[in-house]
């Protein structure tokens, strides 16, 4: 039996890396996060301009691929031409250039005012022949709209009348169909939805060569500007993650049908963080912890950038031609970009943990005017540890010895992580260096 | 108090000062200083040329209306850009003085506003999700709405909105076999609530009788749904009202009423004018003051 993997697939997210190369440009490269940051995690490129989208949906499927398949709810009737393979190197760009980061700087030497700055970055059963499919379906009130291979996959473009016929359907094709799908089916029917059905044919598979599942792409026109999650709830084991990234031409995306927030960025945190690990776990537990404060009925706005250009770079920003593969339509390509420049296009990456008692409907967006840079940031200081004897040292001294304090608070209030652990890893003492403040103030 | 646009613009202040504070809206209090200090210039404006062209001894401001058209755009209207911001504004307290029909403006200014910039522009939007869906935050609503149209007078207006929408809402969902939490989490918006308690039951844009009052949230209930799951378009509740306010004079003119919406004006001059019947005129602007009261 196949494993159906509703709505966006399932899969790890990477956080990719930047090449040393690169990172000459916007600083030294020191450290990089797990590539397993979050589990149960789904990546999705949504293209939009007008009532035009473009859909990438990258599956990071571990098992035996015959099991891999996936249903997708989408709003009108594909032709061949509409669906495509894509290539996951483009989606870790787009993930690795819109990728969390932490920043280090360098307080210089107190007693000169020369200041040296250095950035680092890290990211944060075989199918039955086509007359027989056709006459059962045809039978269960299931109508096969179109029957394509496209790559490695086989895919089916279905409609039918009841969702029970096409839960059956789906049943006696080895799709392993969970309790509970049906009613979520039959809402999409009755909005008149077609549902797009993918799974990998393994001797083509073989054929193409690609041992990994490559991103399946569809374009459609709707005026519908939403993502179906619903489906993908129904057997889901508890809140999965989803990373939507948006190329649009006039703005960033928001959703509206929830709140969608900036993450805290930008804040300064002790220098252990930078300890790739550290940084991973950081991220993770700021992630969790925003979620928990916000009741996880919120989508964080991770990076919302013109993709034209970046500071501090992550990677490079996506070329004429990887957009263009991505789906950005409006964009001419390699060569027609040398003549016009870059297409306007603008990113938003938004990152939800949804399950079904938070998220009970599917996620509806809305394209705003919204052109304001911001990126989830993160800032490692390292006070000046030379030798330095002026007077300015000593006061220095006392406020880098205050600031170590409040990077200790705020990443404690961050995290939720006891301070006791902030503190040792931060080689301070567990008790403020001379107790609380108003010890200071009449202490002889 | 007896001024009821005092109780709202109290809490219309406090939802604002709740979403800058607690819910990261996109405005900053700059924004809030340039919204706030248009409407009351725009109005001040409009003001001083219909006491000119009316000829009438003395200017009388009607800050407190601009100050709630102000809160509302500073609550709804979304833009990186000033001048757009400074023009919504102007539009929002033009369209009172412009767009009348019958002594009585045709769109509600913010509505108006709002949807005059999202027609002639594409530098603003509303972000119905601001809000979020928190339960508690929807009772607040609730609460303090509730306070405002019962002053207002106008309750009847907002409860049949949110009955025909509700019923919308879950029919839909019925329909469809979907569950209840999605209706259900449909009508905790808070946009939604903002809608129903503090625009749609501005007094000055809905229609004279009870019954046509009914009929029209009816319409905009019905509007709203089919932008918002026919068309799939966001912002249907303020497309609809726009669009269900052009329908009010023909609902007044087959349902009309006893018509209590006097002009604020009208009844304020002649208290300046006509001292001898000063006693008149503030029982009429007590009746005026207290069907201005929406957004």
């Amino acid at each position: 039996m196949r494993r159906l993997v509703c709505g966006a697939a399932g899969v790890a997210v990477c956080l990719a890396w930047f090449s040393p190369a690169l990172a000459g440009f916007c600083g030294f490269y020191v450290a990089r996060a797990d590539t397993k940051l979050f589990n149960k995690a789904s990546q999705v490129v949504l293209v939009r301009d007008g009532d035009r989208t473009v859909m990438t949906m990258v599956s990071d499927f571990k098992g035996d691929l015959k099991e891999f398949a996936v249903v997708i709810p989408v709003p009108t009737f594909l032709r061949r031409e509409q669906i495509h393979v894509g290539d996951k190197s483009l989606v870790d760009h787009l993930d690795a250039y819109s990728a969390p980061r932490l920043v280090e700087y360098f307080d210089g030497d107190p007693c000169r005012v020369a200041m040296m700055e250095r950035a680092m970055m890290a990211a944060a059963g075989p199918p039955a022949a086509k007359a027989d499919v056709n006459i059962r379906a045809r039978s269960l009130g299931v109508t096969v709209e179109a029957q394509y291979t496209v790559g490695e996959y086989d895919i089916l473009i279905l409609s039918a009348q009841e969702s029970a016929g096409l839960e059956a359907w789906l049943r006696e094709n080895g799709y392993k169909i969970p309790a509970g799908a049906s009613a979520v089916l039959a809402s999409y029917l009755k909005q008149n939805m077609r549902f797009f059905v993918a799974r990998v044919n393994v001797s083509e598979q073989i054929k193409l060569g690609f041992s990994s599942l490559r991103p399946l792409q569809v374009a459609y026109e709707s005026p519908k500007f939403m993502l179906p999650i619903r489906l993908g709830m129904v057997n889901a084991n508890g809140p999965q993650e989803l990373f939507v990234y948006a190329l649009t031409r006039k703005g960033r995306i928001e959703t509206t049908n929830y709140r969608s927030v900036r993450l805290p960025s930008g804040m300064e945190l002790p220098a252990f963080v930078k300890e790739p690990r550290e940084f991973a776990r950081f991220y993770q537990a700021m992630f969790n912890r925003q979620v928990q404060n916000d009741d996880g009925r919120t989508l964080f706005l991770e990076y919302a950038w013109d993709m034209k250009w970046c500071d501090p770079c992550a990677a490079d920003p996506l070329s004429n031609d990887e957009l263009r593969q991505l789906g950005v339509f409006w964009s001419g390509g390699a060569g027609a970009a040398a003549i016009a420049g870059p297409p306007d296009v603008f990113l938003t990456r938004l990152h939800v943990r949804y399950d079904n008692a938070h998220f009970p409907e599917d996620l509806v967006f809305q394209e705003t005017a919204d052109r304001t840079n911001f990126q989830g940031r993160y800032v490692v200081r390292h006070a000046w540890t030379g030798d330095a004897s002026c007077q300015a040292a000593v006061a220095y001294r006392s406020s880098a010895s205050e600031r170590r304090d409040e990077e200790a608070q705020r990443l404690a209030s961050l995290t939720g992580w006891p301070m006791t652990d902030i503190r040792r890893k931060m080689g301070l003492a567990q008790d403020l260096p001379n107790g609380a403040w108003w010890d200071r103030i009449w202490k002889k | 108090m007896t001024d009821p646009r005092l109780y709202q613009i109290a809490i219309l202040s406090v939802l604002l000062a709740y979403g800058m504070v607690r819910l990261d809206f996109d405005v900053s209090l700059l924004r809030v200083g340039l919204l706030l200090g248009t409407v009351l210039g725009a109005q001040a404006i409009g003001d001083s040329i219909v006491a000119r062209y009316s000829r009438l001894s003395r200017t009388s401001v009607n800050y407190r209306s601009a100050l709630i058209s102000g809160l509302s755009l500073c609550l709804l209207l979304r833009t990186n850009r000033p001048e757009f911001a400074v023009f919504a504004a102007v539009l929002t307290i033009g369209s009172k003085f412009l767009v009348r029909l019958r002594g009585k403006h045709v769109f509600n200014p913010t509505n108006g506003g709002l949807i005059a910039m999202l027609l002639l522009t594409n530098q603003v939007w509303v972000s119905p999700g601001q809000w979020g869906a928190a339960p508690a935050l929807g009772v607040l609503f609730a609460c303090v709405g509730t306070v405002v149209v019962n002053r207002a007078s106008r309750s009847d207006v907002t409860f049949a909105f949110l009955v025909f929408f509700s019923a919308l809402m879950f029919g839909r969902s019925i329909y469809l076999g979907e569950p209840m939490a999605i209706p259900v989490h449909r009508l905790e918006s808070g946009v939604l609530l903002l809608f129903a308690f503090f625009m749609i039951s501005d007094p000055k844009t809905t229609p004279d009788s009870r019954a046509g009052r009914v009929l029209f949230a009816a319409l905009v209930a019905f509007g709203a749904w089919y932008v918002q799951f026919r068309m799939f378009r966001t912002n249907g509740l303020l497309w609809s009202l726009a669009a269900c306010s052009l329908t009010v004079p023909c609902i007044d003119w087959l349902l009309p009423g006893a018509s209590y919406a006097w002009p604020f004006r009208a009844a304020a001059d002649r208290a300046t004018v006509a001292p001898r019947r000063a006693a008149t005129a503030r029982a009429a602007l007590n009746r005026s003051l207290v069907q201005r009261s929406a957004i």
